[in-house]
């Protein structure tokens, strides 16, 4: 029982810091986004009183990401957006990973089907 | 208003969310969704899609600070994100199909709740209780460390907790809020496990169940990157921030003053629900 509870925490202190790391590098991205966005539409009118919708470039990771290499600054901070969104999901998945390592295949199943759902709601939606 | 200007505006409200909302553990999402909606007429759609990113951006953030204290239970966490993944599915797809008026209602509603709930101490109930049969072929029990060394506890109340989870996952779906106060609620309330344990683990929760609705809310259109950004880069610095002051303050005064704004922003989003202003 020690041995798991020592397992666990090890796993955790692994899963904080790439959470961490996710969370700053999405953090840097819209930064960079955000500067662009501003050289180009800072003096634009803010209009979000009415809602439109976002185009397909800023809806769908390949719109996304093919904005973002043309350095269009919204693409870009959606990118951002990505990037913090999938850091739960790859959390989930470590987990899965860490589970299967300690054989406890019941929290292999149960994080799996998280990671299903995860992945459903991210890539199946459209 | 400007880009720049609405940006900066925004990032700072956000900035002041996401502080109070760490030194209180409520959460910077109860109050970005009203303060973008009533104070910058940003439609509730977009408001949501903002709230929602922040919180997963929180989430994480936090977790890292949390993990090394070797409170969270990931199996707890893990079990009971089977229903708040799925809710919070569910209550997205809702969202797309119900008004924005109501949408603004049943915020109000979940605001005067959560203050209600924050403005009560916890009681934390002090018997230790035999497991459940459930609970036991989970393997849910666990242990934290004290004071007085390792302090093993049971889980009880597995049904109900897994039910009120899929409600949190629910709300969260629907307005773009991480729904902490019902998380905490079920774990303390229903499943009987420890604070220190139901907060960490609730905090891990909350960015998994926000992912879930997060896709399909950028699949329709509700992320929209010129209000997402200024709240989620505010949001983040404010909790970080918070976090690091957390130790220091007295938050007991702070707590009834945030409560006080919530009711008030509570009764403000139901109003202008009903109005149909928003």
């Amino acid at each position: 029982m020690t041995t798991r509870s020592w397992n666990d925490l090890r796993i955790e202190v692994i899963i904080g810091g790439l959470l961490r790391t996710g969370v700053m590098l999405a953090a840097s991205v819209v930064m960079f986004g955000a500067v662009m966005y501003f050289a180009h539409h800072g003096h634009d009118v803010a209009t979000y009183g009415a809602f439109r919708g976002e185009s397909e470039s800023l809806t769908r990771v390949s719109g996304i990401v093919r904005g973002a290499l043309h350095l269009d600054g919204s693409a870009i901070i959606q990118l951002g957006l990505l990037i913090l969104i999938a850091t739960p999901v790859a959390r989930v998945a470590f987990s899965a990973v860490a589970f299967a390592i300690e054989r406890d295949y019941l929290y292999v199943w149960i994080t799996l089907f998280v990671l299903a759902v995860l992945l459903y709601s991210l890539l199946g939606s459209h | 208003m400007s880009v720049l200007e609405f940006s900066a505006l925004v990032g700072v409200g956000s900035l002041l969310a996401g502080f109070l909302g760490a030194l209180t553990g409520l959460g910077g999402g109860v109050v970005v969704v009203p303060m973008l909606a009533l104070l910058f007429h940003v439609d509730i759609r977009y408001a949501i899609g903002a709230s929602l990113v922040s919180v997963i951006a929180t989430s994480s953030g936090a977790a890292a600070a949390y993990v090394r204290e070797g409170y969270s239970n990931i199996r707890i966490g893990m079990f009971l994100e089977t229903a708040t993944t799925v809710g919070a599915i569910a209550g997205a797809a809702i969202a797309l199909h119900v008004s924005g008026s109501a949408i603004a209602i049943v915020f109000g509603v979940v605001l005067l709740y959560s203050a209600f709930l924050s403005s009560r101490d916890r009681v934390e109930h002090g018997e230790h209780l035999p497991p459940t049969k459930l609970a036991n072929q989970l393997r849910l029990n666990g242990s934290y460390p004290t004071d007085e060394g390792m302090q093993s506890y049971n889980v009880r109340g597995v049904p109900a907790g897994y039910g009120l989870m899929f409600g949190a996952g629910v709300l969260s779906g629907l307005l773009g809020i991480g729904s902490g106060a019902v998380k905490v609620l079920a774990m303390d309330q229903a499943m009987k496990i420890p604070f220190k344990v139901s907060t960490t683990t609730s905090n891990f929760m909350i960015g998994v169940t926000a992912a879930a609705s997060a896709g399909l809310y950028l699949a329709r259109g509700y992320i929209a990157p010129g209000v997402a950004m200024p709240v989620m880069l505010g949001v983040l610095a404010g909790s970080l921030i918070g976090a690091r002051v957390l130790v220091k303050a007295r938050v007991k005064v702070l707590r009834y003053v945030f409560a006080l704004v919530i009711v008030v922003l509570g009764i403000e989003m139901i109003f202008n629900g009903v109005t149909g202003r928003l």
